[in-house]
């Protein structure tokens, strides 16, 4: 027993220690960090093993940014990132260029009788709802529908998506090594002049997207209404896909602004990895996206959410089985506490040893699954610590309310063992190691840490400072955080049967 | 470290100036040259098969200080008795979580925990997997592990206990989200309710599965000629051959293998209706029976699914979503597998008001690619998308092993991949043409539309016969109840 445990303590001391310089200093010798005169940054990671690469733009915006009344603009200008440029997905595009001007002044005249108070004329409003899509369908004659998308696949793209969440947007996909000229063609058009074509059949796709992703699904509603109560001030109060009533009215026109303020290069990251050799690519890369016309910094500024002055709760009735969740507020990600609230995550939800797992699903039994994490709804800004448990049937979203509690009041009270403490950190090197060896990911860790910190090293250093955390540290934020006033609940209970078969969970 | 970052700079600054300012001339994506991609053959496995047929795959990979390995042994829930559903989710579960004669379940957590290294189990369809995945200075302590779950599990009662309260759990939550419930019903549809396939587990199938049953399967499974094993990472091959030899080499075979026989009966064709009143969207789903891979029609099916309902230029998405702006996820195709019919499937997500609108537009998208079918622009555009990423079947050491294993447990030659590029390239508009007409039969179809009917623009029944579909849970019945719902807030349905 006793040989055994030194044996484990041992491998506990050296492993770290290796896995460190090993790591960053072989790492660095394949990087490369690439700044363009017009401020887009450009970091590169040379993996030669097979011909293909992948990359990662990192846009420095994401639904924060909505301007006010027009929540959901920047999902849906990602979405318009695939409509194609003034030469690719056009027929004609001086001619779809004036349509395009038609459709935006027939929809601004809709919308301006659509929308007011008093005295609104109906049967105005529906000659000017068909001039609007007459309008349209005029604008739609010229297009090459999803040309973009089309020729990204047809030349072997893979993986072609992109996401929008509160603080950022991002475009990926993967191409074999010899496209690297077109893509970066491809890319760079798409910034340089993205079209605001067939803007308002797909601002119904988007709408769908909020109906699956939120409207038709307990989970989503429940996420909504819980941030939403949770902040107040902060932008992070709004969805990122935005509410009904703004998807149905920002236009074209606001889409393109949004995108002439905040898609400057110095606003942009990209992130490739894979067989790309820095210095035959970056002349590539200069030529096409030195392209984009170099501009300041978008006004970061953002309201601040006060503090918390009592908890706050959200209940929902749903037809469906219950859930239970909790937040606390959290400085942003650049706090000197980052690393602590790392920690803590990985402590109470990491795995089957974590003390959530071992507490709530285990041994009391009262859960399916139970865990603890940090960014919600995202990091870039002061945002949620959040717990929740999935209860099992025969038990109430209460009990989870109490388990969590008790193991939070644990953290508060009693130090962490040495044992938890070392198979954080050794988790937290292994899980770096990991991620080394995927091309995609690897663009997306190395454009993500750049766009943050100034600097992909963090990447590596993040695990440094996670390495510093200490017991009391974990003790005195958790203290700090994990208080009543500073607390947001969000609760599904399953309805009442009302005997009209309403409440009736199928 | 600022002094590196200023060298880096102004390297690439130099780099930059030999470039002509010619870029913005550029008008014409087809312009920009694309050279040979260079041959790229990707390391192949070193297959052994011991005497006693097991099979192992080795690929050395140093690039990362990792070994990973998994293990596919023959036999899943396709084979379990009906009345004991869920028995290999809750094998695959409770084989690792219960520990082995030496250690507990939660002793191994402990351990490898401490070594951010993991050993895992799963129950599959058609087989059940152990793996791991460790630091290699960790190897010897973790294959030790390895063997020592796969040869002597103890499948303790009180994890059993846990994998029937999660799987208990997860039952009485599967019709809250709607693509769930699609996903479930659509398959059910196309392969007969009761088919293995597609069987579900309730609260009594779970209740009826004992310790004895898990270590029944373990007993009739763990034979070395069921076994497939494959090994990725930082080792040595002959040392890893000599370890692996010695471990498994003196284990005796069992019985040959034989595969169930399994009847796949599709619904009638009608409107299947899951009325669910708390959602704003309809989640329809059109289905079919599809092909297997070994089906010579197989490389027209792939370049036909492309075409009609894969990617950006395809039909489907094309119409429903950028043209009529109906939905957000669209797409389907004729599926295939390898050991069994694939599931030919149409999908789409519209608002309730737009319900039979949507289908109709399906209709019709089917209608027009038999009268007009897939063009020379359309086929060439699907098969450049299928060449052209053809290398991202084999980039990475991981993905050609995991290839290699699918073909050797379904019994298909190692060079599928390569007669796969093959077939595809023979492809001709008339094959494309000729499976759409044989496998795309819409009238013959049953349709799955959950929403919420009080919403739609006009009633299922305009369109055809509907048959509603009952997704209530059956309570436990006799026997034992489970543990978890003793305590009972679950409701009568």
């Amino acid at each position: 027993m006793n040989s055994h445990r030194i044996r484990i303590l041992a491998v506990l001391f050296l492993l770290p220690t290796l896995a460190v310089a090993q790591d960053l200093a072989t790492f660095e010798k394949h990087a490369t960090l690439n700044k363009l005169p017009n401020g887009l940054t450009v970091v590169i990671y040379e993996r030669p093993e097979a011909p293909v690469f992948s990359f990662f733009t990192h846009v420095d915006v994401g639904s924060v940014q909505d301007p006010l009344n027009k929540t959901g603009l920047a999902h849906m200008f990602e979405h318009m990132a695939f409509k194609g440029t003034e030469k690719i997905g056009t027929t004609n595009y001086a001619a779809e260029k004036v349509a395009l001007q038609k459709v935006e002044e027939a929809y601004s005249i809709y919308l301006r009788e659509r929308d007011k108070r008093l005295d609104r004329d109906e049967s105005k409003l529906k000659q000017l709802e068909k001039a609007w899509r007459d309008a349209i369908a005029e604008a739609n004659k010229y297009v090459k529908p999803n040309e973009f998308g089309q020729i990204v696949e047809a030349e072997g793209g893979e993986g072609m998506n992109a996401f929008t969440n509160h603080d950022e947007t991002a475009y990926h996909y993967s191409f074999p090594a010899n496209r690297l000229e077109l893509w970066a063609y491809l890319e760079s058009e798409r910034f340089l002049q993205p079209v605001m074509r067939q803007f308002y059949d797909e601002r119904n796709v988007v709408i769908e997207e909020r109906r699956m992703r939120t409207d038709s699904n307990p989970i989503g509603r429940l996420l909504e209404q819980f941030q939403t109560a949770a902040f107040q001030a902060s932008e992070y109060h709004r969805p990122t896909v935005g509410w009904m009533s703004d998807l149905n009215s920002f236009s074209a026109t606001d889409a393109d602004k949004f995108f002439q303020e905040y898609y400057v290069p110095s606003n942009m990251v990209i992130g490739l990895a894979g067989n790309v050799k820095p210095a035959e690519a970056m002349p590539i890369i200069e030529k096409y996206l030195g392209r984009l016309p170099a501009h300041g910094k978008p006004d970061e500024r953002n309201t601040v959410e006060p503090p918390q002055k009592s908890e706050r709760r959200v209940v929902l009735q749903e037809m469906s089985q219950p859930l239970y969740i909790e937040g606390y507020h959290r400085p942003d990600y650049l706090s000197k506490d980052d690393a602590v609230y790392d920690a803590i995550a990985d402590l109470m939800s990491n795995g089957r040893t974590s003390r959530l797992y071992r507490a709530l699903v285990r041994d009391k039994k009262i859960a399916s699954d139970s865990a603890g994490f940090t960014g919600l709804p995202g990091n870039k800004y002061p945002h949620l610590f959040a717990f929740y448990a999935f209860p099992i049937p025969g038990h109430k979203p209460e009990e989870m309310e109490q388990a969590i509690r008790a193991e939070i009041e644990r953290l508060k009270k009693e130090d962490v063992t040495d044992e938890e403490l070392k198979m954080i950190k050794t988790r937290a090197r292994a899980t770096l190691v990991r991620g080394l060896s995927d091309n995609a990911g690897l663009a997306q860790q190395l454009a993500f840490y750049q766009a943050r910190y100034g600097d992909w090293r963090e990447l590596f250093r993040s695990v440094d400072r996670l390495e510093k955390v200490g017991k009391e540290d974990i003790r005195r934020v958790a203290n700090q955080t994990f208080t009543q006033e500073n607390r947001t609940v969000g609760i599904i209970e399953t309805a009442v049967e009302t005997g009209d078969g309403k409440g009736d969970a199928q | 470290m600022k002094t590196l970052s200023l060298l880096i700079l102004t390297v690439i600054a130099g780099a930059v100036m030999f470039v002509s300012a010619a870029a913005a001339q550029v008008t014409d994506w087809k312009q920009i040259p694309i050279p040979t991609l260079p041959t790229f053959r990707p390391k192949e496995p070193k297959r052994i098969e011991l005497q006693n047929g097991m099979v192992i795959f080795l690929t050395e990979d140093h690039e990362l200080p990792l070994i990973d390995g998994i293990a596919r042994i023959r036999g899943g829930s396709r084979e379990e008795p009906a009345n004991k559903a869920g028995l290999v989710q809750l094998y695959g579960e409770t084989w690792r979580t219960g520990g082995t004669k030496n250690q507990t379940g939660d002793q191994l957590d402990d351990f490898l925990e401490a070594r951010a290294a993991r050993v895992e189990t799963g129950g599959g369809t058609d087989s059940t997997t152990i793996g791991w995945s460790c630091l290699k200075e960790d190897l010897d302590d973790v294959f030790k592990v390895f063997l020592d779950v796969l040869r002597d599990p103890a499948f303790r009662p009180d994890k059993l206990d846990l994998a029937q309260k999660e799987a208990i759990d997860a039952i009485s939550r599967r019709n809250d989200n709607p693509l769930q419930i699609a996903a479930r019903q659509a398959a059910k549809l196309a392969y007969g309710a009761d088919n293995p396939y597609v069987r579900e587990p309730e609260y009594s199938s779970i209740a009826a599965v004992q310790q004895q049953d898990l270590m029944s399967w373990h007993k009739q499974h763990l034979y070395p000629n069921y076994i497939i094993l494959g090994i990725t990472g930082d080792f040595d091959l002959a040392q890893m051959e000599a370890r692996l030899r010695q471990a498994f080499g003196s284990w005796a075979k069992g019985p040959a293998w034989r595969n169930p026989h399994i009847e796949f009966h599709p619904a009638q064709p009608a409107y299947y209706l899951v009325d669910k009143k708390d959602v704003n969207q309809s989640n329809i789903r059109m289905v079919g029976l599809g092909t297997t891979r070994d089906n010579p029609d197989y490389y027209a099916i792939e370049v036909f699914n492309y075409a009609f309902g894969g990617g950006f230029s395809s039909r489907l998405f094309q119409d429903i979503r950028t043209r009529r702006g109906l939905a957000y996820a669209v797409g389907g195709g004729i599926g295939t597998a390898f050991d069994h019919p694939g599931l030919l499937q149409m999908r789409l997500g519209t608002k309730s008001g737009t319900t039979v609108e949507a289908l109709q537009a399906l209709y019709q998208v089917i209608d027009d690619v038999q009268k007009h079918p897939i063009d020379e622009a359309e086929m060439k555009r699907a098969k450049d998308a299928i060449l052209n990423s053809f290398i991202f079947n084999f980039d990475t050491p991981e993905k050609v092993l995991r290839e290699r294993m699918a073909y050797e447990f379904y019994g298909y030659t190692a060079d599928f991949l390569e007669r796969y590029r093959a077939g595809v390239e023979k492809v001709t508009i008339a094959d494309v043409a000729r499976v759409a007409a044989k496998y795309l039969h819409k009238e013959q179809f049953p349709v799955l539309v959950v929403g919420n009917s009080s919403e739609f623009d006009k009633p299922l029944s305009a369109l055809g016969p509907v048959v509603p579909v009952n997704t209530s849970i059956p309570p436990p019945s006799g026997g034992k109840k489970p543990a978890a719902l003793e305590r009972g807030n679950e409701r009568k349905h």
